[in-house]
């Protein structure tokens, strides 16, 4: 299918998402009008330094944008930032703008990613109570921390309270993480994971608070100062972060009948049930072909391949070829890199030693099915099992746990 | 500013002026040259910004770290003159450094 006529594309959400899909138009020879429509006031940036190099001062504007500003002059993408879009219709396929005015499209890409959960918790109003997702919401977090013997508590021990608290600490700060659950990254990592990262942490000077309630934030004079645990104990601290994962900004979608389900419904080729509509990136529930069965994925990779995908179908272009989920994060001189998802595994298989070793921490957990069949890995400094893991579970193949564990042979060996 | 000059699988240059201080793949990126993904944004995590460094210039580009390198093991098609361009960083000294493009990252 090919689109000449001259609505064009509208792309809402100017993320990673959205700001790729529309470099890919390009790439790929679209022609026709391109408009992005963005909340924030920032053209597309990157969103996963904003938790590390970002937060730790490392990273500047330029650095974080996806492209240069003036790229989308020169690519004859339009730019309409700080632009709401407060209803789709399907109908007149146009959308209406807040304010009053209306796009027109032809095709219709929906990039409207997640947003950080709120949780009804007394005193989440309070100044310094912060949650992070946008450069705005990083600003205010890196301000906080920003004079010295500050303490940062965060509420919510996966990736970003995680990457939070090594870069507070980086940056001079106390942190305290506050999990429900009895250990951290309980819905995102296996347990051996979890256990690494938590003496890692402590060992860097960050302390836990593990199965622990949270009653509310406590503040004075409209300033958060603590964090009451559902024990009574109080966690002093001048800053509170909430991570407690993510929803999908899917409303606009659900109010013009397109179906949703914690996501807008795609299928691979980022379509939704209306021809003319699509959706890409953290907003999506998708399939996910290594795995029989649909989920979502909050990532960058999962980003582009669906931006890929979107840019394909629209310019007549074979689909690119299905990628196995991966997703990274940085953490102290740690690199976790995470290959697939561990459905349907029923047992793991531990390479190298996982002690929390600072300076020389170096393996990875491989999930495997019953019939030896590797769904996912787990790596922490270890890119030859993140490298090898991808390739096992591509391709399908069984491979013997005792040759996984073996170091004597190579991770090329053992794939091969 | 240091021109880049990249390469796509099918011989099409593209000179491109990159800032000293970007990586060979951040001048890219900027400049929507296809034939570079980066995933991962330059954090090494995914060898998806593969590129070719052309005979001349191995030298002066130098050599992959040790992290690069078991990326780069497994990444198609890697030939000996193959480096991920999120690790070279753009000097004064690179000006007209020609790099090319696989013809897939995946």
């Amino acid at each position: 299918m090919s689109v000449s006529e001259a609505r064009g594309i509208v792309i809402v959400g100017a993320g990673h998402a959205g700001g790729a899909c529309a470099a890919f138009l390009r790439q790929y020879g679209f022609a026709g009008p391109v408009t992005l429509v963005g909340e924030e006031p920032v053209p597309p940036y990157q969103r996963p330094p904003l938790s590390k190099a970002w937060l730790k001062g490392e990273a500047d504007a330029a650095s974080l944008a996806l492209r240069p500003e003036s790229f989308y002059a020169e690519s004859a993408i339009t730019l309409r930032l700080s632009t709401r879009v407060e209803r789709i219709d399907r109908a007149a396929k146009a959308v209406a703008l807040q304010g009053g005015e209306t796009l027109p499209y032809d095709r219709l890409i929906l990039a409207t990613g997640r947003r950080a959960r709120r949780i009804p918790l007394p005193g989440a109003d309070l100044d310094g109570v912060l949650e992070l997702r946008t450069a705005a919401d990083a600003d205010r977090l890196k301000a906080a921390l920003a004079s010295p013997g500050r303490t940062l508590a965060v509420i919510g021990g996966g990736y970003i309270g995680l990457e939070a608290a090594a870069s507070a600490r980086a940056l001079g700060a106390e942190a305290v993480v506050i999990e429900k659950e009895p250990r951290v990254l309980a819905r995102v990592a296996c347990e051996t994971l979890s256990t690494f990262f938590q003496a890692y942490h402590r060992q860097k000077g960050v302390s836990f608070e593990l199965g622990a309630g949270v009653d509310a934030v406590e503040g004075r004079d409209g300033r958060a100062v603590g964090v009451r645990l559902s024990d009574g104990r109080l966690i002093e601290a001048d800053a509170v972060l909430i991570g407690v994962g993510a929803v999908a900004n899917d409303e606009l979608a659900k109010d013009a009948g397109l179906e949703c389900d914690n996501g807008i419904v795609v299928d691979l080729l980022g379509r939704t049930a209306d021809p003319a509509v699509y959706a890409i990136g953290d907003c999506t529930r998708r399939p996910l072909p290594h795995y029989d069965r649909i989920g979502h994925l909050e990532s960058v990779p999962n980003a582009l391949e669906q931006a890929k995908q979107v840019a394909s179908d629209i310019t007549g272009r074979a689909p690119p070829p299905p990628e196995v989920p991966w997703f990274w994060s940085d953490q102290y001189d740690l690199k976790l890199q995470i290959a697939g998802l561990p459905h349907d595994a029923t047992q793991t298989v531990i390479r190298g030693d996982p002690a929390p070793t600072l300076g020389a921490a170096r393996f990875a957990v491989f999930h495997l099915t019953a019939d030896d069949r590797v769904q996912a890995v787990e790596a922490i400094n270890a890119a030859p099992e993140f490298m090898a893991g991808r390739q096992l579970i591509a391709s399908r193949k069984s491979v013997a746990p005792s040759r996984l564990r073996d170091m004597s042979l190579s991770m090329k060996e053992v794939a091969a | 500013m240091p021109t880049i000059i990249y390469i796509d699988h099918q011989g099409t240059e593209r000179p491109t002026e990159v800032k000293t201080g970007l990586t060979v793949m951040e001048g890219a990126i900027k400049h929507n040259i296809p034939g570079i993904d980066a995933d991962c944004g330059g954090a090494c995590a995914c060898a998806t910004c593969h590129v070719y460094v052309d005979a001349a210039w191995t030298d002066k580009v130098g050599k992959p770290s040790a992290m690069e390198e078991s990326m780069l093991d497994f990444a198609e098609g890697v030939e000996p003159n193959s480096r991920l361009s999120c690790q070279i960083k753009v000097t004064d000294d690179l000006d007209g450094l020609r790099v090319t493009t696989p013809e897939t990252q995946h």
